[in-house]
């Protein structure tokens, strides 16, 4: 099988990581309005995630869309599954299923005092 | 190079012929889009899925020459 390389390092990387975030620049200095937009709806429900700055890794920036069959970032994984991108994460936030989907693959989350 | 809402919407029908598109432009740059569709092709499918068929439509544009389009599906309300 011909398999892009990367592809084992987003597996690895999917494996290790409970929540994860590609996104274009950091959690803490997100580079695009969208990867923002993600970062704050997962930080309003207190999610702990690991963010994977795509735009210094090339190659991985190309070959994560391969992987997911989506052709943009943001991308947030859970427990393994490809739950969406921005648009998806924050309709899933509003309507309050992003809650209740953290809560069923057992993430947990920080009530905000 | 940015893209013509009408183009966008062209697209879209021609990859979901029942599909009915409604566009916004967000910025007025004709780069930053908001697009609504809404195709009985939907049912039973996840958003994710939903997604993935209006990207498909959009035949690799997305996150090309179309940088910025928030995306809502839905399929009919019964």
């Amino acid at each position: 099988m011909s398999e892009p390389q990367v592809f084992e390092r987003i597996r690895d990387e999917i494996g290790k990581n409970d929540v994860l975030l590609f996104m274009k620049g950091t959690p803490v200095f997100p580079q695009c309005g969208f990867s923002a937009a993600t970062v704050d709806a997962l930080s309003q429900l207190g999610v702990k995630f690991h963010g994977i700055n795509i735009l210094v890794d090339p190659e991985l920036r190309e070959g994560i869309k391969e992987f997911s069959q989506w052709p943009t970032i943001p991308q947030l994984y859970v427990k393994g599954e490809f739950v969406g991108g921005c648009d998806i994460v924050r309709e899933m936030f509003e309507t309050g299923e992003l809650e209740q989907f953290m809560k069923e693959k057992g993430v947990s989350l920080a009530t905000a005092a | 190079m940015p893209m013509q809402a009408q183009d966008i919407i062209s697209l879209i029908k021609e990859g979901i012929p029942d599909a009915e598109v409604e566009i916004q432009d967000l910025a007025g740059d004709g780069d930053h889009y908001a697009a609504t569709v809404i195709s009985a092709a939907f049912t039973g499918k996840s958003k994710i899925q939903q997604h993935q068929m209006v990207y498909g439509a959009l035949g690799g544009r997305m996150g090309g020459v179309l940088h910025a389009l928030k995306l809502t599906t839905m399929a009919p309300k019964p």
